[in-house]
């Protein structure tokens, strides 16, 4: 079995929702606010609101499209605001561009909603994000695999799907370590595949679980005996 | 001031079974770097009330972990309480009137709690209006201030706000209940969830046999559904209202109603609303209107275990911590989209929201007539719970909180 020169760090994270000063009270104001907002807000209504709604795996996908359908009662903005898949984001930048552009084209399609005062206004928030070290690491896949095992739901998003923001590459700190670390890229590959909307997080952590114990069955043979079950 | 003495104390270690040993970890985690450091709670009673209930059950909590923490209640007289009590109103948007003389007892009575606390433990949480105040003792440079406001600032009466603003602006951050309440402030201002213990005897899991006496003392029938709302008899949670949606609904489904509150006997408006609630109710035997003592736990959560739905069709609310309660015992939920009911109830997600009278009756109807949706979202409901509104999180934030502070120094 591999070991890797470089270990892996688990980390926990936590988040406070610092309030803004910005809400919106119809579509066309809430389009000002996804253009003038700050990074952190769209981060915190979308990437990071995920990781608190995990266990909702039909329609919902993010703070903004859930107003859209909830308060601002159109149904069509919210489908296409829900569709927006932050795992094909490695930039805020990027991702407020679509939001905008989808907003955007809505209030040009449809002139008539775009001034009309929603039920509840919609308040913009920003994350706070304070990391501290999780107290395990690991050098081979045997620690790996008890290090996701006693994560947090917090740790586990913070590095299967925040980390492409960090990384800025199509990919997470789990399938990168996997890769660089003890070259397992076909592992690797397999573990970004996972998805994480029609999966919850804990879903999520069993499937990568037993995709590594195919991994050590291929490696370990007959000679260990049984891997461990996935959860 | 008064050091407060927790009375109730859960070990840590028992909460891994409701919310798994790796968030008990990564409690552990944060709490690490904040061993030995020093915090104190500040508020103005020791019992009764939503904040005490919660200081209770967080400090024994903070203490596992090693946080120097200690909980102290202001002193003051009637005439402090009086003043205290009138400007909460008016925060909370009463027409009132607040004279010199009010302000003046209000600056007196912090000046001499003031003159008897050290207020230097490394992070300092004042609670609501009453002690706000304290931060006049603050030193130059020194610790770490944050108000806590677990009251709805949405529409303050300005005189009241005005002044109180003048103490607030000067703690390094505000705490409000949810975004709505919060104010344009010169501070950071940051979201902070009430919370439930899921252990308390309030949330915790009950032996069906006490569920049906519950049931059998009241004479409700267990075989039909049962529509609950648990809160006391007050025009703002419109119990009147429930009474007419559960009516539309009875045309279609063989229903009971349940509405259960505190005793009303010490609140003259309260009686006043029981009254009306009773002649609403008048001649239907399904309707069982309860006056309940003014703590009774177990009772309460047996009401609500043997709900098929619950309702809380508030016209007004705070944050409606029934709600969470509900949605940890997998219960649909149909509640009014007002204060912060929204964040505990995500339209279609973790319940349904509703409006009116007959957009209640008409969601009653719905889920009577799909179970296996009200299941769906009792189920969500539970994990929106677990994840945001438990005594756990809570602890969380603050340790969150303090780490953020005190990086940012």
């Amino acid at each position: 079995m591999n070991t890797s020169e470089m270990p892996f760090e688990f980390f926990t994270v936590a988040h406070l929702t610092r309030i803004g000063n910005q809400s919106a009270a119809t579509l066309a104001e809430f389009l000002t606010g996804l253009e003038q907002c700050s990074d952190a807000s769209i981060f915190h209504h979308t990437f990071q609101t995920l990781g608190s709604h995990h266990f909702l795996t039909e329609g919902f996908s993010n703070d903004f499209a859930q107003w859209a359908l909830a308060d601002a009662n159109r149904d069509a903005l919210a489908e296409q605001l829900t569709a927006l898949d932050i795992r094909d984001y490695i930039s805020i930048a990027a991702l407020r561009a679509d939001l905008c552009r989808v907003v955007r084209e809505y209030c040009g399609a449809h002139p008539e909603f775009a001034h009309q005062t929603t039920l509840e206004p919609f308040y913009f928030c920003e994350s706070v994000e304070v990391t501290v070290p999780f107290g395990r690491t690991a050098t081979t896949l045997d620690e790996f695999r008890q290090g996701i095992e006693h994560l947090s739901h917090a740790a586990f998003y913070f590095h299967f799907i925040s980390s492409r923001l960090r990384l800025q590459l199509r990919t997470n700190d789990f399938s990168h370590w996997l890769a660089d670390g003890l070259g397992l890229k076909a592992l690797a590959d397999s573990v970004n595949r996972i998805d994480i909307y029609t999966n919850t997080l804990d879903s999520a952590r069993g499937k990568l679980i037993q995709l590594i114990d195919l991994e050590r069955r291929k490696h370990v043979g007959s000679t260990n005996g049984e891997p461990h079950s996935a959860r | 001031m008064l050091e407060v003495q927790t009375a109730s104390r859960i070990p840590l270690d028992d909460y891994a079974e409701v919310i798994g040993k790796g968030e008990l970890e990564e409690l552990r985690a944060l709490a690490k770097p904040l061993r030995g450091r020093t915090v104190e709670m500040i508020n103005s009673t020791a019992v009764g009330g939503g904040v005490a209930e919660i200081l209770n059950r967080l400090i024994p909590l903070a203490e596992e972990l090693d946080v120097k923490i200690r909980w102290e209640v202001m002193t003051g007289g009637e005439d402090f309480f009086e003043v205290t009590k009138s400007f909460h109103n008016a925060l909370h948007g009463e027409p009132y009137h607040a004279t010199p003389r009010d302000f003046e007892v209000f600056r007196a009575y912090n000046e001499r709690n003031r003159a008897r606390l050290a207020l230097d433990s490394e992070f300092v949480v004042i609670h609501d209006p009453q002690p706000a105040a304290l931060i006049e003792a603050r030193k130059k440079n020194g610790n770490h201030w944050v108000w806590r406001c677990h009251i709805d600032l949405s529409h303050p009466n300005r005189g009241v706000w005005d002044f109180l603003e003048t103490y607030v602006s000067k703690y390094d951050g505000a705490m409000f209940s949810s975004p709505e309440f919060a104010r344009k402030l010169p501070i950071p201002q940051y979201l902070f969830y009430p919370a439930i213990d899921p252990l308390a005897e309030k949330n915790r899991e009950l032996e069906p046999e006490f569920i049906a006496d519950v049931l059998s003392r009241h004479a409700i029938d267990p075989l039909r559904p049962i529509l609950t709302q648990i809160s006391r008899f007050d025009r703002l949670k419109d119990p009147v209202g429930v009474i007419r949606a559960y009516r539309i609904a009875k045309r279609y489904f063989d229903c009971q109603l349940v509405l259960a509150g505190g005793s009303a006997s010490d609140d003259p408006e309260g009686a006043v609303v029981l009254q009306e609630v009773l002649q609403e109710a008048h001649g239907d035997p399904d309707i069982k209107v309860l006056e309940l003592p003014a703590w009774a736990p177990l009772e309460v959560n047996a009401l609500q275990r043997a709900s098929t739905i619950v309702i809380q069709k508030s016209l007004r609310e705070g944050f409606g911590l029934t709600v969470s309660e509900a949605l940890w015992k997998k219960k649909p939920v149909i509640a009014s989209a007002v204060g912060g009911i929204p964040t505990q109830v995500i339209h279609k997600h973790t319940g349904l929201l509703a409006h009116s009278v007959e957009g209640t009756a008409y969601q009653i109807r719905f889920l009577l007539s799909h179970p296996e949706i009200a299941a769906k979202l009792g189920e969500h409901g539970h994990e929106h719970v677990k994840e945001n509104f438990l005594i756990t999180q809570k602890l969380k934030r603050y340790l969150t909180l303090f780490l953020a502070l005190a990086k940012s120094a």
